[in-house]
């Protein structure tokens, strides 16, 4: 019985946060401007990293973990990035 | 060979309600980030996930560890913290960044620097762009 | 004391997460130290501003008081969004004079502001001290000011000030 709820309550988190996924990339995609572009784009990446942690749940291996604290290190990094790109890159030439 | 057949039936609801919490939430957010209009409203939508979002699967993954290596297992709460640390740097950037490209492109829907230097001197800039715009009826008229 | 341990909260602290992340071992402790001391010592060369606590024991109830106040706009944001956008307020950009000066405050604000859904930090004008908050859902503009000032400002202006 547990085994049966566990493993349907990790399928349909996995998939909500697919579909997640696929929806911070639309946005990402349709922009219009770029910090909606931006704005998908770390949406992307914490949606990922939380995607890794129910990975690591549903197959009890805690390597998912390191995985997903590297990915949002890096998503905070390029998410700082760009956004400074966008204040001092391309507005003022 | 699988811990999971050993669960207890109530870590099993627990570590159900608190995932699909996560899950939902953070679907929540990104459904808000691709539909809602307007780039200030978007803003908002992304930190669904990044509150309860993240707090319910991390949450969830502290039972499951904890439970099947019988001891607590807290690092997954690392994740939390840094997410909790992080999200708002991010955010105020790219509003800033976003701020300032909009007032470079003299957009009316963002509150430029002189409505802001108005605003803060309170209501005596209030009674005088009132006395300033009858001051406009009257010369029309 | 001073000299070598500038700030011993700040070590317990990167001791506890290296812990955290290697384990719980003695040959784990060494090295976690070793780095801890050494991040603290590469921090006070920085000389940033150290945080004057007052009242530490008012950081709980701030903790808890954010708490609440996260679930409760977590169920508003997620129900306008499930609504399809339909909200009782419109969205929109809000200035408030703050009278928090404390670096370390303003910067617990920011994060408590942008933590939570519905209310986004945009702009702190420190020349004129006044704070620029976009608003998802605003319906009345008094009710979120006395919400900034008497029940986060109030809080971190006891604390730090």
């Amino acid at each position: 019985m547990s085994a049966i709820i566990f493993f349907w309550s990790v399928t349909v988190a996995q998939t909500a946060l697919g579909i997640a996924m696929v929806l911070a990339f639309a946005r990402m995609i349709r922009g219009p401007r770029a910090q909606d572009r931006v704005l998908g784009l770390d949406a992307l990446y914490s949606n990922a990293m939380l995607l890794m942690l129910v990975f690591g749940i549903g197959t009890g291996n805690s390597l998912y973990f390191e995985i997903s604290l590297i990915m949002s290190a890096l998503g905070f990094v390029a998410t700082v990035a760009l956004a400074k790109f966008l204040m001092r890159g391309e507005v003022i030439e | 060979m699988n811990p999971v057949t050993d669960l207890p039936l109530w870590a099993a609801w627990l570590i159900a309600f608190f995932l699909l919490l996560g899950a939902g939430l953070t679907l929540i957010g990104s459904f808000g980030l691709f539909r809602l209009p307007g780039f200030y409203d978007r803003i908002h939508a992304p930190t669904l996930g990044t509150s309860w979002g993240t707090a319910g699967i991390v949450i969830a993954s502290v039972i499951y560890f904890s439970v099947t290596e019988s001891q607590l297992v807290l690092h997954p709460l690392l994740i939390g913290v840094f997410v909790t640390v992080t999200t708002p740097v991010t955010l105020i950037l790219l509003s800033r960044a976003a701020l300032y490209r909009d007032r470079a492109e003299n957009n009316p829907d963002v509150p430029s620097l002189q409505l802001l230097e108005n605003t803060s001197q309170e209501s005596g800039s209030k009674t005088d762009s009132v006395t300033v715009h009858e001051s406009i009826g009257t010369a029309k008229e | 004391m001073n000299r070598l341990f500038p700030y011993p909260f700040l070590v317990v602290l990167l001791v506890i997460t290296w812990l955290m992340l290697a384990g719980f071992s003695v040959g784990q402790f060494l090295p976690g130290t070793l780095t801890a001391i050494m991040a603290a010592w590469g921090l006070a060369a920085l000389h940033p501003v150290k945080p004057r606590f007052q009242r530490r024991d008012l950081l709980f109830k701030l903790a808890a008081v954010v708490f609440y106040d996260i679930i409760r706009s977590n169920i508003a944001v997620a129900g306008i969004i499930l609504r399809g956008g339909k909200k009782a307020g419109v969205s929109s950009f809000i200035t408030i004079p703050l009278d928090l000066r404390d670096p370390t405050g303003l910067a617990i604000l920011a994060v408590i502001i942008t933590g939570t859904p519905g209310t986004a930090w945009i702009d702190y004008n420190s020349a004129r001290s006044t704070l620029t908050l976009h608003v998802f859902d605003l319906v009345d503009e008094a009710a979120w000011l006395d919400l900034i000032k008497n029940r986060y400002e109030y809080l971190l202006r006891e604390i730090f000030e």
